[in-house]
């Protein structure tokens, strides 16, 4: 039998300020040149064009942006994608500057008479075509942030319900921290944002919030078994013991969103990387940001579970019931599934 | 409930045959495009009754907006509806199978058409339902008499004219007898030969080179080839600027060959319609027996035959355009006198072919406002195609990995597991095809990601179990205090999940709704197989071995 971490007895908590370290060496540079740079929208947010053209044989991008500058289309940004005889060509209506309403789709037919002009009529196919008004793409914007917005609210309202606004508290300030992470990981990949990728960052929320709550689960379930162990030692023994469990979710789901990456073709990639990445962030949040935030809160504002939260213990002291192993259960332990 | 294996059997048992039943493959039609003559067909072909999205199977979506920017729209929530039937309607006329005709939200149309290879055409089709007014052509020629002033202001600019080969007159009269009728009409032609004075120079002008005069006042002609460099003079602003007051030029829809050349109309008609085709209700066309004349009889509202009454009384004898999206159809005919309700177009010897598309013009192009393409995506078939497989292979590499890591780590609780796995691929397929939800291409991702979070649920029971096990518990108890245990965790975590797939499917549009959906049942159908279907096989395994002392877990 194959057991991985079993009997685990890690001091998660002990390191927290290192992974507090850690994770801003990664947001900070990546928000940084957020603000500077912002993101590399997809037509959907910024209005504009999309073509996919296949030509029989690579022609390479210059013929093809010789070809569109003959028409005088100028502001196109052409790119291999996927294969060397795939091309996208983007034009951007906030990169145009004032184009009015409804014009991205004579855009759209502009690129395709220059290619016909420019590579010959037959010489290529076009596989798709995206043409979306400006308009559109505010609406969306809009829509992506409250939907990030709302997911918040109502994640935070079935935590408390469940557990106890506390915990629903330090759940969601780790999946916004996910989410800075993953702003971050977008920003350095220079990934495309688009609806999908959106979809991508809000089932992270979703993932990296599961993941939370089945530690979260266990503590509650410790606090109640282990009356006499504080709050530091619960939550490093809760980690612990769904330790286990986490590398074996993370490395089935990691399975399926690799695979996704390698095999599942160009459209799908930026969103099979920032799933991909979101199952690191997630993992790393649950345990390194959720558990300490959680110890936080609870000294902050204490609640009935906040036992020793305000003065909990250095690392390495001995509690006082360790003698026995915490495997072992206390009387009336079971009695903490009366929830379910 | 199910406390007995058998009963959890028979209910497994129903959940399985109502899945094939909803997967079995049933007759559909579909469109193909007939490899000989190039025409689309109906073809009905056996295949599984799951909707693939515009993304997999090809087609065209569209999203059409009452267009504001013209001026206001009374109510535009009232329009839209009205341009949804008209819109229907066309659609219906061209046999798409399957179209998706949806009013979103209070002023967006959108327009699906799935399988359509065909981009083009079927915007034609769509586009077409296009706005429909009645202008009054520059009856007194403003617009020839703001040319000279243009082709100043172009010299200034220093546009030099286009064709070396034009003739040097200002407007050339191409049509001498034509164009002299017209001036026997045009009260204010007289003023003309002193405008054409005023020209400075001998040279020609940029602007006025371009163009002839034709048989209608406000009409002009201008060279095929030349269509071009006449639309980029005429979008400047410096020339707009220079267009007299009331006036706006619009485009003839055909193109007519004299002398061995072909000329597009330009057409100078005041910018404000006398009636849109709001007010239109019926247009049928018929051949007058008695002249033997195809005509179009057109019937209006009261509220615009009143109106038109006025109007046609104020301009007997002048031309009246009929302009479909921004084109005049046709050469615009003359109004013989004031016309009330009911009218009649004569199109003189033309055949009844020509009165009856203009008839069909009138009647599909009765959109109450005009209408924008504010998003287009055309997906061709094969890239659908291509992205089914792509999708399909990585899918199996994945679950391949995942029954992989899950019968190596838990054995024959793994494999447990991995065939409680397929059962969920099987219910979240038959969910999407019962509830005729769509499988789009990030659909298909979520699809995989499921396979790969499903099991999560049998990874914190078989964990749970482990414990339960190493804290010396009996194979029984451990399995039974395993589910329970395990139990609180994974119904917050897939809620919590749910709960956001929701909120995506709320907020999002087309594909990322199909990742929603598919998430949401793929949720629904993972605690089904992972806990019931999973406990159930515990339970026959445990009734088969009573006296099993290890677990393999």
């Amino acid at each position: 039998m194959i057991r991985l971490f079993a009997n685990a007895n890690y001091d998660f908590i002990k390191w927290r300020r290192w992974a507090y370290g850690l994770t801003a060496l990664i947001i900070v540079p990546g928000l940084a040149l957020f603000l500077v740079h912002g993101l590399n929208y997809s037509i959907e947010f910024t209005g504009g064009t999309l073509i996919q053209v296949r030509t029989p044989a690579p022609v390479g991008t210059d013929r093809i942006r010789a070809a569109l500058d003959v028409a005088g289309i100028r502001d196109a940004e052409i790119q291999e994608f996927g294969a060397p005889n795939e091309y996208v060509v983007r034009t951007r209506l906030a990169a145009a500057g004032t184009r009015a309403e409804g014009t991205s789709e004579a855009t759209a037919a502009a690129v395709d008479s220059a290619l016909a002009h420019g590579l010959g009529a037959g010489q290529y196919t076009i596989g798709r075509t995206e043409a979306v008004g400006p308009k559109v793409g505010r609406e969306l914007q809009g829509k992506a942030f409250l939907a990030i917005f709302f997911s918040f609210i109502v994640t935070l309202i079935y935590l408390a319900i469940r557990f106890e606004w506390r915990f629903g508290l330090a759940a969601v300030l780790a999946t916004l921290h996910d989410i800075l992470t993953t702003i971050a990981f977008i920003r350095y990949l220079n990934l495309e944002v688009s609806l999908v990728v959106v979809g991508a960052v809000l089932t992270m929320v979703g993932y990296s919030l599961n993941d939370t709550i089945i530690i979260f689960d266990r503590v509650r379930e410790n606090l109640r078994k282990y009356r006499r162990q504080n709050l530091y030692e619960i939550l490093n023994l809760s980690i612990n013991e769904t330790l286990p469990r986490s590398v074996l979710t993370h490395g089935t789901t990691m399975a399926t969103t690799l695979a996704l990456v390698l095999l599942a073709g160009e459209v799908l990639r930026p969103f099979a990387l920032v799933m991909t990445f979101a199952i690191f962030t997630g993992t790393f949040s649950s345990i390194y940001i959720a558990a300490p935030l959680l110890m936080y809160v609870e000294k902050r504002w204490p609640g009935q579970d906040a036992r020793g939260a305000r003065a909990f213990r250095p690392a390495g002291t001995v509690p006082l019931d360790s003698a026995q192993p915490p495997s072992s259960p206390p009387p009336g332990g079971s009695r903490s599934k009366a929830a379910v | 409930m199910f406390t007995t294996v058998r009963s959890r059997l028979i209910a497994i048992g129903i959940l399985l045959v109502l899945s094939i039943w909803a997967l079995i493959p049933t007759n559909t039609t579909q469109r193909v495009r007939d490899a000989t003559t190039g025409r689309m067909k109906d073809t009905i072909i056996r295949r599984v009754p799951i909707n693939l999205g515009l993304d997999l199977q090809g087609g065209i979506h569209l999203a059409l907006e009452v267009d504001q920017s013209k001026g206001p729209v009374p109510d535009p929530a009232d329009a839209i509806r009205r341009a949804e039937r008209v819109v229907r309607t066309r659609i219906d006329e061209f046999h798409v199978t399957e179209p998706v005709v949806q009013v979103v939200g209070n002023t967006r149309l959108i327009v699906e058409l799935p399988g359509e290879k065909d981009p083009a055409r079927a915007k034609g089709v769509i586009q077409r339902t296009a706005f429909l007014e009645f202008r009054i052509v520059d009856m007194k020629s403003l617009f020839r008499d703001a040319l000279p002033e243009i082709d100043k202001a172009l010299r200034q600019a220093g546009v030099k004219p286009a064709g070396e080969a034009s003739p040097a007159a200002s407007v050339t009269q191409l049509f001498g007898a034509d164009t002299a009728k017209a001036k026997a009409k045009g009260k204010a032609a007289k003023g003309k030969p002193a405008a054409k004075d005023t020209s400075d120079a001998n040279a020609p002008g940029a602007l006025s080179s371009l163009l002839f005069q034709g048989q209608l006042p406000g009409e002009y002609l201008v060279p095929e080839e030349q269509v071009p460099v006449a639309e980029s003079l005429l979008a400047r602003p410096d020339v707009r600027r220079l267009i007299p007051r009331g006036i706006e030029l619009k485009w003839g829809n055909e193109v007519s060959s004299r002398a061995a050349r072909s000329y597009r109309a330009l057409y100078a008609v005041e910018d404000r319609p006398i009636i849109t085709g709001e007010e239109l209700q019926d247009a049928r066309a018929t051949r007058d027996p008695l002249t033997n004349q195809s005509v179009v009889n057109f019937v209006l509202s009261r509220r615009g035959g009143r109106i038109f009454e006025r109007e046609t009384g104020r301009h007997v004898q002048d031309y009246m355009a009929i302009i479909l999206d921004d084109r005049v159809q046709g050469q615009p005919p003359i109004i013989k006198g004031q016309i009330g309700q009911r009218g009649q177009i004569e199109l003189g010897a033309k055949p009844l072919q020509e009165a009856q598309d203009l008839a069909l013009v009138l009647k599909a192009g009765a959109l109450p406002a005009p209408l924008t393409i504010i998003e287009e995506r055309t997906i061709g078939p094969s890239l659908g195609q291509d992205s089914i497989n792509d999708g399909i292979r990585a899918g199996i590499v994945g679950v391949a990995l995942v029954v992989l890591i899950m019968v190596v780590y838990y054995r024959w609780s793994g494999v447990l597991a991995v065939s409680a796995l397929t059962l969920y691929v099987l219910f979240t397929l038959a969910g999407l095809a019962a509830f005729g939800f769509t499988l789009t291409l990030p659909g298909l991702a979520g699809l995989v990601l499921s396979v790969g979070i499903a099991v999560d649920a049998n990874v914190l029971i078989f964990e749970r179990i482990r414990e339960e096990l190493q804290h010396g518990k009996l194979v029984r108890t451990a399995v039974a205090e395993g589910f329970t245990h395990a139990m609180s965790a994974i119904i917050d975590s897939n809620v919590s999940t749910a709960l956001t797939a929701f909120i995506l499917y709320l907020v999002g549009t087309g594909p990322v709704q199909g990742f929603a959906i598919t998430l949401i049942i793929g949720i629904a159908a993972s605690m089904v197989t992972a806990i019931f279907v999973v406990r159930t096989f515990y339970m026959i395994w445990l009734q088969r071995r009573p006296d099993m002392a290890t677990l393999s877990v």
